[in-house]
């Protein structure tokens, strides 16, 4: 089955060629069913991969395909990488892409670009795959920059929309800026390794010492690549905004695809960065601070899409923070959890979005739950879920990250702690002001009320059991498990576990960590209960006057205007000042001038040219004379 | 004699075209030969060995007395460029089939006499047959400007070609100076290759040819003529200027410049590197702004071959080959936008970008051609801008780390410009004159369909093209950077 791995994209590309060249002809439900079943043919070449794996005595296995680019001593293969990092990621990527599929066939429907965005949704499986895939960082680039692409059509598939096609561009040049650093990287790598596989590389930087400049400055441009693909500070604020395209792109977005590239960069790259502390310093800060800054904004929000969008963020963020204190596998764990909840619950906010009539403001729902009871289930299970209590997904991979941030520096890891009680906050407000109290809405979104089609619950479902069962693949030693996952990464993480050692707490410890943030969770959860329950608390509207901590948080930190203010409009002003007064005025003056000159010039020359016979022939004799002389000097 | 076949064939097709008063016949006659032409460069590209050798090699006695000879031959570097020559004029006579050309038999006529101008450039192996070719592509190129061109063509036309023939005049002076210091009275480049000359006058020899190629390419900050030729010329010649005339200052650069005065080379290349860095930041950010959507292209052609020319000065083999193929990926891409812009302008009779919008809707399949030679021109992996981006990209960090962040700012700026106009012109809602677009008809859909194919067929498998101008490119690497360390 490993050899046969490039079936796994290949299906995906198929099924994007076949949707988009026949979007005209096909019917919805042969589209709906060539989509899906793309990616559940992939799915399943997937888990025979991982099953063949997992019985291997070898752990890497790379399937060459052709020379793709070569220059000089440059080659790039196209070839592909089988690991426990690779084949884990591809059971993520078309298991959870399939569950999406299925559900935008329900979601979709109305839809007049309902093929189009199956082919599009192909596409993007595609491009995610060879990034996962790539046995070297150009490879991996390609799907890099490939899944942008996607986020740009999917994200401004409405386009007919100014403000939707703007945030898919948004996207894409947010995205450009981390890539400029990824490719410089790459460069750096060549240069420094003399090749961009990985199967080169990382033997090469396992002998270099820790805190090697060069090895710094390769994962600090790196990790710039991955600001932008996994929406950290400061390139996040393309992904809040990238909820324009339709529900089940954000659910791809969020979870399968995209934005755990950089993660996924970084666990692939562990051995680099395990070299470069300084580096990991940065990551960690910047995941924390990244974490904290989405989960103040989230706690106002009333859109329900901008609530989970800002919760992707922070939930990313603390994926980083992992990363950077070394917790790889936790890391990586969190992705695996993250995946089914937050696919779930964006899965659920469309169930919603679907039932109220497009209506997206939590201000104008409330009590739904009876109205939608699968998707209140479900949704409930995924609000538990990210909040981390036990024993669901989230707390399991959630815990990993903040003990090794306990181990590393505990002030984080009080700062990251009052950062998931922000998101048990903010996550259960949105439940709550969704789902209890009264309904809000119009007459007419009443009247309409209905659960969605099984093909919409049905993943939802399945999302719900791998949100409440999914920890179980990395139960710590502590709790009883065996961690199944840690020795599945194994070898993947071998020389970060070597060089920056395991996870080193005594039990009582991490009892008590674990105590203290459940504890923590809970008291979240109370308050919100409180408050918008009890109480039946609903956020002001938008012309109310609020606080002014309020009012920042609920204006995101004005970061997309600080923006706009230093970057955009600075640099068109710079634009016309180019054109008009530099180019205009200062080059092409000074080049009309010389063409001037000569005009001038020869105007006067011009009178020479009297037609006197007489003048021209006494012109010859001085030319002659002067020859002469000038042949007498000579010589 | 495949290659006398192949220059001369284009002029009998100049000869044949001017005699058809009729409109039709002029220019079905002009597209058979010019698909007779590509088939000879397929085969013959087929013939190739791609090895470092010149091809083709064919040498007559021209003008015995001084010296002059019609040598002429094709390596893997002629190659390349001979071939994008001869894909691109068949596809710009096709995107031409559109319009009402009046006296059509001259305007035919005179595209195919560039061609035969242009191959003489690229095949030239004697200075003076080099310098004849580039007259004989300059002179078609101003008439059909001059002719079929915009409201104020003859001013900027003007412009353009004293521009160009200053340029011309310096490498004239150059050429016939190299002449002068043969020992055997010759214009042949190999006994040009030969001479040793001090560095001081390779320094001047350096910028006379530097300039005539910079004017032609054209390079910061001898662009100004560029915006506005494009501007107002008709298609076809915006097409012809950007899609393969450009690529003779390109090709100057490679084939006459560095290898003829390497040591000028050694002194001035990196001046050239950072004007070229320049124009790349300072082309795309005038981009930014633009409001007519041909200008706006004509920048982002600045911003480009900025980035060629970089690559090139870069002198090493992840950059000249970046450069070659690069030439051939602009060369298509570029063609393809001014195609695209052609029939957005003529649907709708304006050039403005806030007249447009909301195109998409009424037209998917030209959003789907013009998304696909867009993402070519921002260079996104699996097109073939990427292939070219990358290695130039790799050659200029090569040469320096921080020139290759400056250059590489191209791959974000571009994507502003180039998606900021493609909103503006597909994306959005309609207005009155977009909601009744009528999509590609048969013929835009044959030239875009074979535009797109090589966008992503190059994209996805490039190693063949890669390929041909390999060993070339290795060989005059070396040949240069020995002869620049043998005078150290």
């Amino acid at each position: 089955m490993i050899n046969l791995v490039w079936l796994v994209p290949l299906f995906p590309l198929i099924g994007f060629v076949i949707n988009g060249w026949g979007r005209n002809v096909l019917s919805k439900s042969a589209v709906g069913f060539i989509g899906s079943a793309m990616i559940l043919l992939s799915f399943g070449v997937s888990v025979g991969i991982f099953c063949e794996l997992n019985a291997a005595d070898t752990k890497a296995f790379i399937i060459p395909l052709f020379d793709w680019i070569h220059a000089g001593n440059l080659t790039v293969p196209f070839s592909f990488l089988v690991d426990p990092l690779s084949s884990l990621m591809l059971l993520v990527v078309t298991g959870i892409g399939f569950l999406i599929h299925v559900y935008s066939i329900g979601y979709m429907h109305e839809d007049a670009g309902f093929a189009k965005f199956f082919s599009y949704f192909n596409l993007f499986i595609f491009f995610m795959l060879l990034l996962v895939l790539g046995s070297n960082y150009v490879i991996l680039f390609i799907g890099w920059e490939g899944v942008g692409l996607c986020s740009y059509l999917l994200i401004g598939f409405w386009f007919t929309n100014a403000s939707y096609a703007s945030a898919a561009k948004k996207a894409f040049v947010m995205n450009r800026i981390g890539d400029l650093g990824f490719l410089i990287a790459i460069f750096l790598i060549f240069s420094t390794f003399g090749s961009v596989e990985f199967a080169k590389i990382f033997p090469q930087a396992a002998t270099m010492v820790s805190g090697n400049g060069t090895l710094i400055l390769i994962t600090a441009l790196l990790f710039v690549g991955a600001t932008g693909k996994s929406a950290q500070i400061p390139l996040f604020t393309w992904l809040p905004d990238a909820m324009a395209g339709p529900t089940p792109v954000s659910a791809l977005i969020h979870a399968a695809t995209m934005v755990t590239a950089g993660i996924y960069m970084i666990a692939r790259s562990n051995i680099l960065f395990t070299l470069a502390p300084q580096t990991l310093e940065i990551v960690s800060i910047i995941g924390l601070a990244t974490a904290i800054l989405a989960a103040t904004i989230a706690l106002t929000q009333t859109d329900i899409k901008k609530v989970l969008a800002y919760s992707t963020v922070s939930q990313l963020g603390y994926m980083f923070l992992g990363l950077g204190v070394g917790a790889y596998t936790g890391a990586f764990f969190h992705v695996i959890t993250h995946a089914f909840f937050k696919a779930l619950l964006f899965l659920g906010a469309g169930s919603v979005i679907h039932a109220m009539s497009n209506e997206q403001d939590l201000r104008n729902m409330g009590g739904l739950r009876k109205k939608l009871p699968i998707t209140f289930l479900t949704m409930m299970i995924g609000t538990i879920a990210i909040s981390g209590l036990p024993p669901f997904a989230g707390f399991f991979s959630k815990d990993e990250i903040l003990a090794h941030v306990y181990q590393h520096n505990p002030v984080l890891w009080v700062i990251g702690v009052i950062g998931a009680m922000f998101t048990a906050f903010y996550m259960f407000r949105m439940l709550f002001l969704t789902f209890y109290g009264n309904f809000r809405g119009t007459p007419d979104q009443e009247h309409h009320l209905h659960e969605s089609p099984k093909s919409m619950t049905a993943p939802l479902i399945i999302l719900a059991v791998l949100s409440v069962f999914g920890g179980f693949i990395g139960v710590p030693e502590v709790l009883g498990g065996s961690h199944w996952l840690a020795h599945f990464l194994a070898p993947v993480f071998e020389t970060p576990h070597a060089k920056m050692g395991e996870l080193a707490l005594d039990h009582g410890t991490e009892y008590r960590l674990m105590a203290i943030s459940v504890g923590g969770v809970l008291f979240a959860l109370f308050f919100a209960y409180t408050k918008y329950i009890r109480n039946a608390y609903v956020p002001l509207a938008d012309v109310d006057k609020r606080s002014l901590l309020a009012k920042i948080s609920y204006n995101k930190y004005y970061v997309d205007e600080i923006y706009d203010a230093l970057i955009a409009r600075p640099l068109d002003a710079l634009s016309s000042f180019f054109y008009h007064v530099v180019d205009k005025l200062g080059i092409d003056g000074f080049v009309n001038n010389l063409g001037k000159i000569a005009t001038e010039a020869s105007k006067g020359f011009r009178l020479l040219q009297t037609g006197n016979i007489g003048f021209y022939i006494f012109m010859m004799v001085l030319g002659t004379m002067a020859l002469l002389i000038y042949g007498f000097c000579k010589f | 004699m495949e290659l006398v076949r192949l220059i001369f064939l284009p002029l009998l097709g100049a000869l044949i075209c001017s005699f058809f008063k009729q409109g039709n016949i002029a220019r079905i006659g002009a597209l058979v030969i010019s698909i007779i032409s590509l088939v000879f460069t397929i085969g013959m590209v087929c013939k190739f060995i791609p090895d470092a050798s010149t091809q083709f090699l064919i040498n007559y006695t021209w003008i015995p007395s001084l010296g002059i000879h019609f040598k002429a031959g094709i390596d893997g570097i002629s190659m390349i460029i001979v071939l994008l020559t001869n894909i691109l004029i068949p596809i710009i006579i096709l995107a031409s089939f559109k319009y009402q050309y009046k006296s059509p038999h001259s305007l035919y006529a005179l595209i195919l006499f560039m061609q035969m101008g242009l191959l003489l450039v690229f095949t030239a192996l004697d200075g003076f047959l080099f310098y004849v070719g580039w007259e004989a592509a300059l002179i078609p190129i101003y008439f059909i400007c001059a002719l079929w061109g915009g409201e104020n063509r003859i001013q900027v036309n003007l412009k353009f070609f004293i521009y160009t023939i200053a340029g011309s005049l310096l490498m004239l002076i150059a050429i016939i100076y190299l002449h002068l210091q043969t020992p055997n009275n010759s214009y042949d480049i190999a006994d040009f290759y030969q001479l040793k000359l001090d560095a001081a006058t390779q320094a001047w020899l350096f910028w006379a040819f530097f300039l005539a190629f910079a004017i032609k390419m054209p390079v910061f900050p001898f662009h100004t003529w560029q915006p506005d030729t494009y501007t107002e010329a008709p298609t076809v010649g915006t097409m012809l200027l950007s899609g393969i005339m450009l690529k003779m200052g390109v090709y100057g650069v490679i084939r006459w410049l560095i290898p003829v005065v390497p040591l000028g080379f050694a002194a001035w290349g990196q001046t050239a590197l950072i004007l070229s860095v320049i124009g790349i930041i300072y082309a795309s950010v005038i981009a930014f702004t633009q409001k007519d959507i041909k200008r706006l292209v004509a920048y982002s052609s600045i911003a480009h071959v900025g980035l060629i020319s970089a690559g090139i000065f870069a002198w090493n083999i992840q950059g000249l080959q970046g450069a070659m193929i690069q030439m051939l990926n602009h060369g298509i891409n570029v063609v393809g936008l001014f195609f695209v812009l052609d029939i957005i302008t003529r649907r709708l009779n304006t050039r403005q970008l806030d007249q447009m919008g909301g195109i998409a809707k009424s037209a998917p399949q030209l959003a789907i051609s013009f998304l696909i030679v867009l993402l070519g021109t921002v260079a996104l992996p699996l097109t073939n801008g990427f292939i070219g981006e990358f290695l130039l990209l790799m050659g200029v960090y090569q040469y320096h780390i921080g020139y290759a962040a400056l250059a590489g700012l191209t791959i974000i700026l571009g994507a502003v410009y180039m998606f900021r106009m493609y909103q503006q012109v597909m994306l959005g809602s309609t207005n009155e004159q977009t909601s009744v677009f009528i999509d590609l008809d048969p013929t835009e859909k044959i030239v875009l369909f074979i535009i797109c194919a090589l966008v992503i067929v190059i994209g996805v498998y490039p190693q063949p093209i890669l390929h041909i101008s390999e060993a070339a490119v290795s060989n005059l690497v070396d040949q240069v950077n020995q002869k620049i360390v043998l005078s150290k």
